[in-house]
């Protein structure tokens, strides 16, 4: 596999689009059942490039999340080409579609999904399992990961004691400890009042800033604002929007 | 780049898992625990019983052999085989505690009687069986001396003539106390009773017989040889003295003799058990069963409540295959844990038992060692479904569930 772009390079990597691609969908579509055939994606080019923080809009039902699904390789298209990393992902059995999700996707989920019985470190370690990484020094990656969402200071908490922002940092420092090519976000904020939603929004400025790759799938414009750039999924449909 | 777990890391997260719900943990163990420990203690109490009951017929039977002439057809004439001097003999045999010839005195119909005393009422005079003994018999066959002494050496080298009683025949001849130098007859000779028995366990008929010295026998009445050796050994020896006896008694010929020994105690051992083990062995099997599903439906209640955390560990790079050993470790931990807690509660139980009725606690040794792994596989193939129903959830629909 190929490594990660180097931080510095990024905004170069925006100035110059053909270079390399972090997602490339090409004419991807889903459909589910057979008769008759239900469209939840019809023939989609969508490019992410590195170090971009893009917003997906659309009303419930358009599409978002099987987009999202196919992005994060939780679910196949059934028709078009996805490269992930320059990688066609169709290619790949399950077993390595699971290591590719587990190496270099991060996933932010609305309802943060962290397990009530484990403390917030121990649900930033989990996200290490899979991967291959060694046992030594998981702890300290760990720590770093907590300390880039500044919640060093409840890495022992349950995190039923925390807050919902806190929560979906805790939940946001999990998806980074891996050192993610993407960070794919699913209404990463529907949970949260705009105090906490306000706060995570930062904290996404701040890492793509760092030069890191965020999707991100929303409803809510306010959020979409806040990145580089907008796709719209309307019935289906991709639509770029205008800046 | 492929998906992978590490072992420990399962493990730990396994542990993690059980440990977050305890209680339900300790519940789900109950059913194995149970089930287990009733196979062990059940393994274990039919042990310890069937070697109690033998024990308990043991102590006076298996260390008991009588040698009897042979005859060589049956129903037919037996010859003198028996020596005199068995008793020096057999003592000499490791194993041996005591042995002694004993003797039905041919009297030829002579009846026995008290001295004379006029009484035309009473019955006086009986046909008792008369015996004759050589000293050591006493002790072989285990008699209780009521008043008096027993025949020693001295009286048979000499032949005096001297009766020791059983109870029931010193009470018909009226006999109760041997201070005043009672005195019986036989046939028309008088013998001196100089004791009275209270009791016998082997050879219940010396309880009413009229016992005389051999080398009284010998001259009096003509006995030709002792009809039978009484032999007690100590407990375990009877087999081997039994396989020794005819050549020690009769080494021309070791066919001529008929050995009674006890069976041999494992056969006996093995025939109460298999009764009782069968039955408990399926008490023990249907609890482990009702275990084993206890196991099976509460991993798969797990599974259902965990749909939300399989799915985002799909997410966070898990393949199915790493889904499934993690529940499959999961009840087979329950098993394990269950099997050793029963295998310890079963112990405590046979030795619990074993100590109020004073009994030997008897465990096979690979029951203990075994019940654990029992546990194991048994929380194995209940967690198979589970874990499979687990791996079969597409991430997708399993990251719609909250955690």
């Amino acid at each position: 596999m190929i490594a990660e772009p180097l931080r510095d390079t990024a905004t170069q990597v925006i100035d110059k689009p053909d270079d390399r691609t972090v997602v490339e969908l090409a004419g991807v579509s889903r459909t589910f059942g057979e008769d008759p055939p239900v469209h939840a994606l019809s023939a989609v080019d969508l490019t992410i490039w590195p170090g971009e923080w893009l917003s997906i809009v659309g009303p419930s039902g358009s599409g978002k999340s099987t987009l999202l699904n196919i992005i994060g390789l939780l679910d196949r298209q059934t028709g078009g080409t996805y490269l992930f990393d320059g990688v066609d992902v169709a290619a790949l059995d399950d077993l390595a579609r699971a290591g590719l999700r587990g190496q270099r996707i991060g996933f932010v989920f609305q309802a943060f999904h962290l397990l009530p019985h484990r403390s917030v470190l121990e649900n930033v370690m989990i996200a290490e399992l899979y991967t291959g990484s060694p046992r030594r020094g998981r702890k300290e990656r760990a720590h770093s990961a907590l300390e880039r969402v500044g919640l060093t200071d409840r890495a022992d908490f349950s995190p039923t004691k925390l807050s919902g922002g806190q929560q979906q940092r805790a939940a946001i420092a999990r998806a980074l400890i891996g050192e993610p090519s993407l960070l794919l976000c699913d209404e990463p904020t529907g949970n949260l009042d705009s105090h906490n939603a306000e706060g995570v929004l930062d904290l996404f400025a701040q890492l793509s800033d760092d030069g890191l790759t965020l999707a991100v799938i929303t409803h809510d414009h306010d959020v979409a604002s806040r990145s580089d750039r907008r796709v719209r999924i309307v019935d289906s449909v991709l639509h770029e929007m205008e800046a | 780049m492929r998906s992978r777990l590490a072992l420990r890391d399962l493990v730990d997260e396994c542990v993690a898992s059980l440990l977050a719900r305890p209680g339900r943990a300790v519940l789900t163990v109950l059913g194995t625990v149970v089930g287990v420990a009733a196979l062990v203690a059940t393994l274990g109490l039919s042990k310890t019983a069937g070697n109690q009951i033998v024990g308990r017929f043991d102590e006076l039977a298996a260390t008991n052999i009588v040698v009897t002439p042979k005859s060589r057809t049956p129903g037919g004439v037996t010859f003198d085989v028996l020596p005199w001097d068995a008793e020096r003999r057999l003592s000499r045999l490791d194993g041996v505690v005591a042995s002694g010839t004993l003797s039905d005195v041919p009297t030829k119909g002579q009846l026995v009687r008290s001295a004379p005393i006029n009484d035309p009422q009473g019955q006086t005079q009986f046909q008792l069986p008369v015996k004759a003994a050589s000293p050591g018999l006493f002790r072989a066959v285990r008699v209780k001396l009521s008043t008096g002494r027993l025949l020693d050496a001295g009286y048979s080298t000499r032949a005096d003539r001297v009766v020791v009683l059983g109870p029931s025949a010193a009470k018909r001849l009226n006999v109760t106390r041997v201070d005043n130098q009672p005195a019986i007859y036989i046939g028309d000779r008088l013998y001196v009773v100089v004791g009275i028995l209270s009791g016998v366990e082997r050879q219940l008929s010396l309880l009413e017989s009229v016992i005389i010295p051999e080398g009284t026998a010998e001259r009096e009445f003509g006995l030709t040889a002792p009809g039978s050796v009484q032999v007690e050994t100590r407990i375990g020896a009877a087999t081997v003295i039994a396989g020794e006896l005819p050549l020690a008694l009769n080494p021309s010929d070791t066919n001529a003799l008929k050995v009674t020994a006890p069976p041999e105690p494992r056969r006996a051992r093995e025939g109460v058990q298999s009764d009782l083990d069968s039955l408990f062995l399926l008490l023990g099997g249907v609890s482990l069963l009702v275990g084993a599903i206890g196991i099976a439906n509460v991993t798969l209640v797990s599974v259902l409540e965990r749909v939300g955390e399989i799915g985002l560990r799909r997410a966070l790079g898990a393949a199915r295959r790493h889904i499934a050993s993690q529940f499959l470790v999961e009840s087979t931990a329950l098993g394990l844990v269950g099997g050793i807690v029963g295998a310890v509660v079963g112990t405590l139980v046979v030795v619990t038992v074993a100590a109020t009725r004073t009994w030997t606690p008897v465990l096979e040794p690979w029951v203990p060692v075994g019940a654990p792994l029992l546990g194991g596989i048994v929380g194995l193939v209940s967690g198979l479904y589970p874990s499979a129903r687990a791996a079969a959830l597409e991430p997708v629909e399993a990251l719609r569930s909250a955690i």
